[in-house]
């Protein structure tokens, strides 16, 4: 575990970047710090690995003070990743990921067979090895980044903005990439970023700092949404936090009805018998077609070609609350349809269905028992 | 054009021979320059307040004339190959800093930070970081060096034979044989072309991770600082 213990960083002109700051960052976990900037975030990241001193307090890693051991060995032990990546431009890939091993003595050839099994967990083909990282997309320097700072196998990884400076289609790649990486090697994460929603989507815990390097919060994502502790994380978090609340609810306990789905080829009868204001159709296979009104299939059944489109289904076992409710709000009837794995229609569900689960879980919330469903 | 090779004797040197002179006495003072310039760009770069003033002290020293400097080398040094190399040492030091300094400074915030980071020492980071990245803007600086050297060897035949291919224009006028200053300003020149050349080899094989048709990016800014040529005037 890394303790901050009231650290204060004043610098000389009298600016304090960090105040009294005190957080206990959990080890095999992501903690984010986020906040405006100069809110000292940085600095606070900056001082667990000492590129910058604290003026006061100090920083436990393990129990142990991090001044301790010599500055360069305990930075060699904690893995850093920098907006724009900041690769070395005159080495390549591989050796830009080998740096670390090769400053710790390792052979060449380990460090480079290191650097590739990297290149491999990061989801970059081997092929660009021998590249230099100018030929390489930002995404893609980014990834050499997170590999260069995994290859010594360091315990702790310390994040500045890493994924800030690329377009946000890459930025969900490597944040989704980063947990899935996290999933397997379980490292202690310290992530910095100024996006909110980034710190939500990535953090176990994340710290708010307000300007001036003040602690404001720190809680799970969850409850940081749910209960902010003051006027200043509410802004900060942003107008549509109920919505995005909603992220950490699964929606599996949503009641899906069968009664509006039928098949393409069913019978006159079974459709003007339904008593539902829109139809789901579905193929042979039991994948959604489109909507359709009971009223409206004329003789010789249904018309696939004239059917309102069904929008994007959601998969109630993996899918939270929130993405149920986005279906239902762009459905063309206010009608989520559900799938499974598959694609093969498991139900559908109306947005006052949705409405009543999110009360029922709010409630919920409010007696301890939120889960967590990611 | 007869007689074109036909070096006077009291020269003492063949046309070959002079060649070399002259590429010893061009060279020698810019490698020396490097030698001086990198720790005082080294030191200009850590310590920011120190530029401005190194750079005026170059600028100054470079505006002295190098007759001057033979005048006050001579008591020293004598009508020697080193009265010529010394001040021209000194000259490449007005290219030679900026051109370090300025390499040194482009290196990426982020990449020194994340070399930092990565547990690199001041002198690891300085040699195998600042110093390679720089590497481009620092054989820019050379070749301008280079060049302007090569050309103020000449010079060196104000003090008696100790311009090499100068001395051919010197002996064009004694002798009245107008082809030997045709010789010395050709050859001159073609040493000229034929060292800058060998310098661009030299950074296209120093940096192959350079994008290419983007090699010569830096050198307009080093192009900029540099003071003109006045090797007529010297």
């Amino acid at each position: 575990m890394i303790r901050i213990d009231s650290v204060t960083k004043r610098y000389p002109d009298g600016t304090v970047a960090v105040d009294r700051l005190s957080l206990d960052i959990p080890d095999r976990s992501i903690t984010v710090l986020v906040g405006p900037s100069g809110c000292g975030k940085t600095t606070t990241l900056r001082m667990i690995n000492r590129m910058v001193e604290p003026t006061e307090g100090t920083i436990l890693l393990d129990g142990e003070d991090i001044r301790r051991q010599p500055v360069t060995a305990l930075r060699r032990s904690m893995g850093y990743v920098i907006q724009n990546a900041g690769l070395f431009p005159h080495r390549t890939i591989v050796d830009n990921i080998a740096t670390v091993p090769r400053m710790l003595g390792w052979g060449r050839r380990r460090a480079r067979e290191r650097a590739a099994e990297l290149m491999e967990r990061v989801g970059l083909d081997t092929s660009l090895a021998q590249r230099y990282p100018y030929q390489l997309s930002g995404g893609q320097q980014q990834r050499v980044g997170v590999a260069r700072a995994l290859a010594a196998d360091p315990p702790v990884l310390l994040m500045d903005e890493p994924f800030s400076a690329v377009d946000p289609v890459v930025r969900k790649g490597l944040q989704d990439e980063l947990l899935r990486i996290q999933e397997e090697l379980g490292k202690t994460i310290v992530f910095v970023t100024h996006d909110i929603d980034e710190a939500v989507k990535l953090g176990t815990m994340v710290a708010v700092l307000r300007r001036g390097g003040r602690l404001a919060q720190y809680a799970p994502p969850a409850e940081l949404l749910s209960a902010p502790a003051d006027g200043f994380v509410e802004d900060f978090l942003g107008a549509d936090r109920g919505i995005r609340r909603l992220s950490f609810f699964p929606s599996a306990a949503l009641e899906l009805t069968t009664d509006a789905v039928i098949p393409a080829d069913a019978p006159a009868e079974r459709i003007a018998a339904s008593d539902a204001r829109y139809l789901l159709v579905t193929d042979s296979d039991g994948r959604p077609l489109g909507w359709t009104e009971p009223g409206e299939p004329a003789a010789g059944g249904i018309r696939t070609d004239r059917l309102l489109p069904h929008g994007r289904p959601f998969v109630p076992g993996a899918d939270s609350l929130r993405v149920a409710l986005d279906c239902a709000v762009l459905s063309p009837t206010g009608w989520a349809v559900a799938v499974d794995d598959d694609g093969r229609v498991t139900g559908v569900v109306s947005q006052q269905t949705i409405a009543e689960a999110i009360r029922a879980a709010h409630a919920q919330g409010r007696t301890g028992k939120t889960e967590v469903a990611r | 054009m007869n007689g074109f090779f036909d070096i006077p004797s009291d020269l003492q040197h063949s046309w070959s021979g002079l060649i070399g002179l002259h590429l010893r006495e061009g060279l020698l003072p810019v490698a020396a320059g490097l030698l001086l310039a990198l720790p005082l760009a080294q030191l200009c770069v850590r310590f920011r307040w120190l530029y401005p003033p190194v750079l005026g002290v170059t600028t100054v020293l470079y505006a002295v004339p190098s007759l001057a400097f033979f005048v006050v080398l001579i008591d020293y040094t004598g009508q020697t190959e080193l009265t010529v190399m010394i001040p021209l040492a000194v000259y490449s030091l007005v290219v030679l800093i900026p051109a370090i300094v300025d390499g040194v400074r482009s290196v990426p915030e982020e990449t020194l930070a994340a070399a930092t980071a990565m547990g690199f020492g001041p002198v690891r980071r300085y040699l195998q970081v600042q110093l390679p990245i720089a590497a481009p803007a620092i054989v820019a600086g050379l070749r301008v060096a280079t060049v302007s050297s090569i050309s103020l060897v000449s010079v060196g035949a104000l003090i008696g034979n100790q311009g090499a291919l100068g001395n051919l224009l010197a002996a064009a006028q004694k002798y009245d044989r107008p082809e030997l200053a045709v010789n010395s300003v050709l050859t001159t020149a073609v040493l000229a072309i034929l060292c800058d050349a060998a310098l661009v080899l030299l950074r296209i094989l120093l940096t192959p991770w350079m994008p290419r048709g983007t090699g010569d990016r830096r050198e307009p800014a080093v192009r900029r600082a540099r003071p003109e040529p006045e090797g007529a005037t010297r």
